[in-house]
């Protein structure tokens, strides 16, 4: 039977894969979020998952406005990472994990989650940055697990509720929960926290906020659910509703959980960066 | 059904994706480094062959992200034209908050104290 064993969250910021392209982890800009990782590096290496589910928000490289989809997973054997237009050095593909994927898509439309099914799927930094910081040199560290990308709409309004995002999650967990295969899973919730980009308010970040959901997420996520998307945009930045990548994820996990790491850094580029590691109770 | 408004912030919901798709379709394409480089070529004939209309040629001309994202431009579409200019979001914070980029930046450290 699949075990989940834990989730990982963390910022998938662009201007941190530029980081670590330029090798700049040391310097003291950089420091105090990079050094978030190595904790969590260790317990990956002591535990060693098969499969990782990277739940994260695509920007304009695998979807467009012509179709939009609010919930979709890869069912591909392989994750291509490509030009974005701005930016970071492409990585090489990802391997995926097809029977999975598609065992997790029969699981949670029969639970009545309808989730859009990408044969090809290519992945952007909000997938890629998370696989660096956790298995450095991704995809070619020997310790990479299988991957199955995961992505929510947070491009445009109506974004799901944090209700729908938690549930989401839950109902991933009941999917594979009932694989009879015998593999650990990882299910990583990226993007966050508080950002936004765009318009007179740009440069927005909010730590109160974004340090009272990363407190709640642990023990309480179901409280977390009693807010408005527009109280999210409103408190978070417009971007910063890429914290329901981390409702997902947590919705994965079961109800109790141990935060084992977790480091709250400001800023990375424009952003409040948020990294924690919740391994799943007995 | 009334929407909130909050300060500064454009909700890019189902009526802005309608004004502001001809402009976001050629943004997306920017994605294609032969894109990138074809507009660079022309413009105006990448612009029209896109379909924009005046309001938004004329935020493309003036590289003027307030005035895209007024015509219907999305920030992750527009960021793949900022990105021809090699411009970063830290460019594009300060010139749609009116600051110098180091006084921008600036601000962005502040919060975290």
């Amino acid at each position: 039977m699949a075990r989940i064993i834990g989730g990982l969250t963390t910022s998938h910021i662009p201007a941190v894969g530029n980081a670590i392209a330029r090798g700049l982890q040391d310097q003291p800009y950089w420091r105090p979020f990079f050094d978030a990782y190595p904790p969590i590096r260790d317990w990956l290496a002591q535990h060693k998952p098969d499969v990782a589910i990277n739940i994260y928000n695509d920007h304009g490289l695998g979807f467009f406005l012509d179709k939009m989809p609010t919930f979709a997973i890869g069912t591909a054997h392989e994750y291509r990472n490509e030009d974005e237009g701005w930016g970071i050095p492409q990585l090489g593909p990802f391997a995926g994990d097809a029977r999975l994927s598609w065992h997790i898509v029969e699981g949670m439309v029969a639970d009545e989650f309808d989730i859009t099914t990408c044969q090809e799927l290519a992945v952007d930094h909000g997938f890629t940055v998370p696989m660096q910081l956790f298995w450095p040199g991704a995809p070619d560290n020997p310790d990479m697990p299988r991957a199955i990308p995961i992505s929510a709409n947070t491009v445009q309004h109506p974004i799901p509720t944090l209700k729908r995002a938690l549930d989401f999650g839950k109902s991933l967990r009941r999917a594979l929960l009932s694989y009879p295969e015998d593999i650990k899973v990882v299910i990583l919730g990226t993007g966050g926290l508080s950002h936004q980009l765009d318009g007179q308010r740009a440069g927005f970040i909010n730590s109160d906020f974004d340090r009272m959901c990363m407190e709640k997420i642990v023990d309480e996520p179901e409280s977390l659910t009693k807010i408005s998307r527009m109280e999210l945009v409103e408190k978070a930045g417009s971007q910063g509703t890429e914290f329901l990548m981390w409702m997902m994820m947590r919705g994965a996990l079961g109800p109790k959980v141990h935060a084992i790491s977790q480091n709250y850094h400001i800023p990375v580029s424009n952003t409040g960066a948020g990294t924690m590691l919740l391994e799943c109770g007995t | 059904m009334t929407k909130k408004t909050i300060p500064g912030t454009t909700i890019f919901d189902g009526e802005m994706a309608m004004k502001g798709y001809a402009l976001n379709k050629m943004c997306y394409s920017f994605n294609s480094a032969a894109a990138r480089e074809a507009y660079l070529a022309d413009p105006e004939g990448y612009m029209r062959r896109f379909g924009l209309n005046d309001a938004q040629k004329q935020a493309c001309r003036d590289r003027d992200v307030l005035a895209m994202i007024k015509a219907g431009g999305n920030i992750y579409y527009l960021a793949k034209f900022a990105g021809i200019y090699h411009l970063n979001m830290q460019d594009i914070g300060a010139q749609q908050t009116g600051l110098t980029v180091e006084a921008f930046k600036e601000k962005l450290k502040k919060a975290g104290e």
